[in-house]
């Protein structure tokens, strides 16, 4: 049963990464790994001819039928019962890179510093905290939040998402 | 400290300084975000989160540095605290005794810990403290002084309140207060419209209701025709300017012939806008705010432009009033008392200022005075020989035009140290380098903030430091003690935290519960009877005898800014939310996310010159020198006369391994640049030069 994601309103997002640093600050991500990117496109004309940008923080999906869950040969890309977050088991991943391919968005990444696949686990320690994901509140202006995949947003910015370089491979 | 632990503190990264809270974990800092207690409610923007990386970083002043070769050689030799302090206060009393207290000149760059650094300049007997402003918000504060007789921070900008925000140079989404941009869109989510007026497509301008694209220089004559439409449609709000502003009737005929069609001809925005967006405001009215900038050492007009901002919220009743720019409440104001001041431990020096603040230019403010003005002194000896200069947290080589005519002045210093917890060119050119613990290892005085609800907040010590580095208070107490300045001597931060306190009914253990301590429960407004102004009227002014003193008139005709000469462009500048000008760009984590800054370029110009998105060019400042290379960004989004540029790039010092030689430097593009200011306002004129293009690959 998949329960959580992160969305990006537009309305409040200001392109400035702080998403993608508070991440890494939390996970010790060394530089060239972001388990969260966000992206920027603009400045397009908008509807009124005004300038505009389109943005969105990706953190992973944690799909309700995870294909880097499905390839991954050891079971250490895991989905947890209780409420659907996929993460790695790292004790059980072999380095294999499977994952980092079968994403469709290329979410999972590479870290040298141990040759392992490391990706977004929405900070479960913390959802089990009873707090919220580092990037949810970090954000400078409270743009991401936290909310069910039932949230109208979770597909769209599914289907708006873009692939991801595969870091450090 | 061993364990886990969350200590509330002051971020300082950047000038704002928003409360947050360090997550300690074994006496090592490893998270930070913004103070949950604070309305900033976790939020922290890119660089206050990547605070630790600061301190981890080894690419800083790592101790006391003594230069042993020529200024700027790079040729040091590493001193112990004592042996460096000794030597500083040494030289300080050889200084001062051949040429007295005022022969010491003193820079930092604002802000609210201030009190001890001019309590250090006092205790000298010099009347040179100085901060960086004249780079910066000189011509808001003076403007602001113009018309309303109280500084720039006296009031408030009531976003969350407001009902229409104009935003002309202050770009709000990316030169960053974290509690602000979240104010101005929870304001717009309430409904409030927002108008940006700019040279580009910023991010902010990107959530606008209305953009207006302005030819660089011309915003005066925008808001000389909004001033017009307001007067002759009779727009105004008739009861507020008949009981608070001061020579209505002179306005209206300085803007007579100032129509929007007139406008369109200078600005390039339709009149029928120019004229709507004026509707709109009367309409939202009082809740307005006209926002007058922040960092506007732009052009020689600036100040006016300022002025014409606060003449457009007089005319609106939106100074003083709820949503729009009410009046920020001190302790006193709200029936508590105010810290007790460090500087009042020394008399007001008697002598007068060398950067002929107060006396020679009578209208502006004497605080901080105007540093470029003091370095002629240095460089003169008129009005008396300026001998040693500190530089505390201040990069005068990166932040103000032509570092090579900076440097010239400079010869004439006997003494030049720099206190900073990052490289820079300037800690590079001095004498001695005194490395500051970054906000992470030191704590700070306690600062006293205005606003709705006054409040003294504090920073504490998340960290001991990693590397041999100093907080500020040990370094001028140190400083202070070897010079037999024994009021300042202090040996304990606690003692200086007592000693602010004592009148205040406020312990110490106050701030354990939050980080802060708000002097009042409720936000207090003021009724529109309570308003009076500090200036000679007690109204708003819109002609300021103090600057007719000077020789300034309050109202200027319009000069409508040169067009950049044949294949030339405007230099501009601005911010990102990833770096705090030039001092981030070496952090890793900062480094990772923005290491080079781009040339923005218009699409038909572009096309002029054969220039491809993301080419490489190279940039020429007015007298051919190239200042280096950076990729250009091709958009219809920015104006054809300008290339901007986002400043703080272009690092040449080899101890910065991330930073050096990526991107370009804007303020090497502006010779001569350091004698162009805005005479009415004491702000540089940096956007008045002129600067060319060239594909890299061309060169022979
Ligand atoms: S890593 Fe990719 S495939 Fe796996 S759960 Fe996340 S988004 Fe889905
Ligand atoms: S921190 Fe928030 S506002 Fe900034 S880019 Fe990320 S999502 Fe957008
Ligand atoms: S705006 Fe960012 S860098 Fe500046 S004080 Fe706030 S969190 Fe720190």
């Amino acid at each position: 049963m998949s329960t959580y994601c992160i969305v990006t309103d537009e309305r409040r997002c200001i392109s400035c990464k702080a998403c993608e640093v508070h991440c890494k600050v939390k996970n010790a991500m060394p530089v060239g790994i972001k388990l969260g990117e966000h992206f920027t496109e603009g400045p397009v004309p908008g509807p009124n001819g005004a300038p505009l940008y389109r943005t969105l923080y990706m953190p992973c999906f944690h799909c309700e039928e995870p294909e880097c869950v499905d390839v991954c040969p050891t079971g250490a890309m895991t989905k947890r019962e209780a409420d659907g977050i996929v993460y790695v088991e790292a004790d059980d991943c072999i380095g294999c890179g499977a994952c980092l391919e079968a994403c469709p968005w290329h979410i999972p990444q590479w870290n040298e510093d141990g040759d392992k696949a490391v990706k977004c686990d929405l900070c479960m320690d913390r959802i089990d905290a009873g707090l919220k994901p580092a990037c949810v509140t970090g954000c400078t202006t409270h743009a991401l939040a936290l909310v069910g995949q039932d949230d109208p947003r979770y597909e769209e910015q599914r289907k708006r998402a873009p692939q991801r370089a595969l870091a450090e491979r | 400290m061993a364990g886990r632990q969350q200590v509330y503190s002051v971020c300082g990264m950047c000038s704002v300084r928003c409360p947050i809270v360090v997550e300690v974990e074994d006496g090592k800092a490893v998270r930070i975000e913004g103070n949950p207690k604070s309305p900033l409610k976790g939020s922290l923007c890119a660089r206050g989160a990547a605070g630790i990386a600061l301190e981890m970083d080894a690419e800083r002043p790592q101790r006391p540095l003594i230069r042993v070769g020529e200024r700027g050689e790079g040729k040091w030799r590493e001193a112990s605290w004592d042996e460096a302090l000794d030597y500083v206060a040494g030289k300080l009393k050889d200084i001062t005794a051949a040429h007295g207290g005022r022969s010491v000149l003193f820079s930092d760059r604002g802000g609210p810990f201030v009190d001890l650094h001019q309590a250090f300049v006092r205790g000298l007997g010099s009347p040179n403290y100085c901060n960086h402003d004249s780079a910066c918000a000189r011509n808001v504060q003076h403007a602001a002084k113009s018309v309303m007789g109280i500084g720039r921070k006296e009031v408030v900008y009531d976003y969350r309140n407001c009902k229409h925000l104009v935003l002309q140079t202050r770009n709000i989404l990316e030169a960053i207060n974290v509690a602000e941009a979240n104010a101005v869109l929870d304001g717009m989510e309430k409904g409030c419209k927002l108008s940006v007026v700019d040279i580009r497509a910023t991010y902010t301008a990107g959530k606008a209701d209305n953009f207006y694209m302005v030819r660089p220089g011309s915003d005066l004559a925008f808001n000389l025709a909004v001033i017009h439409v307001l007067i002759n449609e009779g727009l105004y709000n008739k009861p507020y300017v008949e009981a608070h502003v001061q020579d209505l009737d002179a306005l209206a005929q300085h803007v007579a012939t100032c129509t929007p069609q007139w406008a369109e001809g200078e600005t390039g925005v339709p009149a029928a806008a120019i004229t709507a967006l004026a509707r709109q405001l009367a309409e939202a009215a009082p809740g307005v705010i006209w926002h007058p900038g922040w960092m506007v050492a732009r052009y020689d007009d600036s100040f006016h432009v300022c002025r014409t901002a606060y003449i457009i919220n007089a005319l609106l009743g939106s100074i003083g009033a709820k949503g729009g720019l009410p009046i920020a409440n001190k302790p006193g104001d709200v029936g508590r008392k105010g810290l007790k001041k460090l500087v009042d431990l020394y008399p007001a020096p008697e002598e007068k200022r060398a950067d002929g603040v107060g006396w020679r230019h009578t209208q502006f403010d004497g605080g901080p005075g105007l540093i470029n003005l003091a370095y002629d002194a240095i460089a003169t000896g008129d009005p008396y020989p300026v001998k040693a200069y500190i530089c505390y947290r201040h990069d005068p080589l990166m932040a103000m035009p032509d570092a090579e005519a900076m440097k010239r002045k400079w010869e004439g210093l006997d003494l030049l140290v720099s206190v900073t917890f990052s490289w820079s060119d300037t800690a590079w050119h001095s004498d001695v380098v005194l490395p500051l613990s970054t906000y992470l290892s030191r704590e700070s005085i306690i600062a006293s903030k205005g606003g709705l609800k006054p409040q003294f907040f504090v920073r504490k010590r998340s960290m001991q430091p990693t590397l041999d580095t100093r907080a500020d208070w040990e370094i001028l107490c140190g400083l202070a003690k070897r010079l037999g300045m024994d009021k300042l001597a202090f040996e304990r931060i606690e003692d200086i935290w007592e000693y602010q306190l004592q009148p205040t009914g406020v312990t110490m253990a106050d701030f354990d519960a939050k980080g802060f301590v708000e002097l009042c429960d409720a936000p207090k407004y003021r009724e529109d009877a309570e308003l009076k102004f500090a200036t000679s009227s007690g109204k708003l002014e819109m002609i300021s005898p103090k600057w007719t003193k000077a020789g300034e008139p309050s109202l200027r005709p319009y000069a409508a800014p040169p067009a950049p000469p044949q294949g030339m462009f405007r230099i501009a500048f601005g911010r990102t939310a990833l770096h705090t000008q030039g001092h981030t760009v070496n952090n890793p984590l900062l480094a990772e996310q923005m290491s080079t800054n781009v040339a923005w370029i218009n699409t038909a110009r572009a096309a002029e010159l054969g220039i491809a998105d993301g080419e490489l060019l190279e940039v020429l400042d007015a007298r051919g020198t190239a200042a280096g290379r950076i990729r250009a960004f091709v958009t219809d989004f920015v104006h054809p006369e300008a290339l901007f540029m986002v400043h703080g790039f272009g690092h040449r010092l080899p101890v910065e391994s991330r930073a050096r030689g990526k991107g370009v430097a804007d303020q090497e593009l502006m010779p001569g640049g350091l004698e162009r200011y805005d005479r009415a306002g004491g702000g540089i004129s940096m956007q008045e030069h002129f600067v060319a293009v060239r594909k890299a690959a061309a060169r022979a």
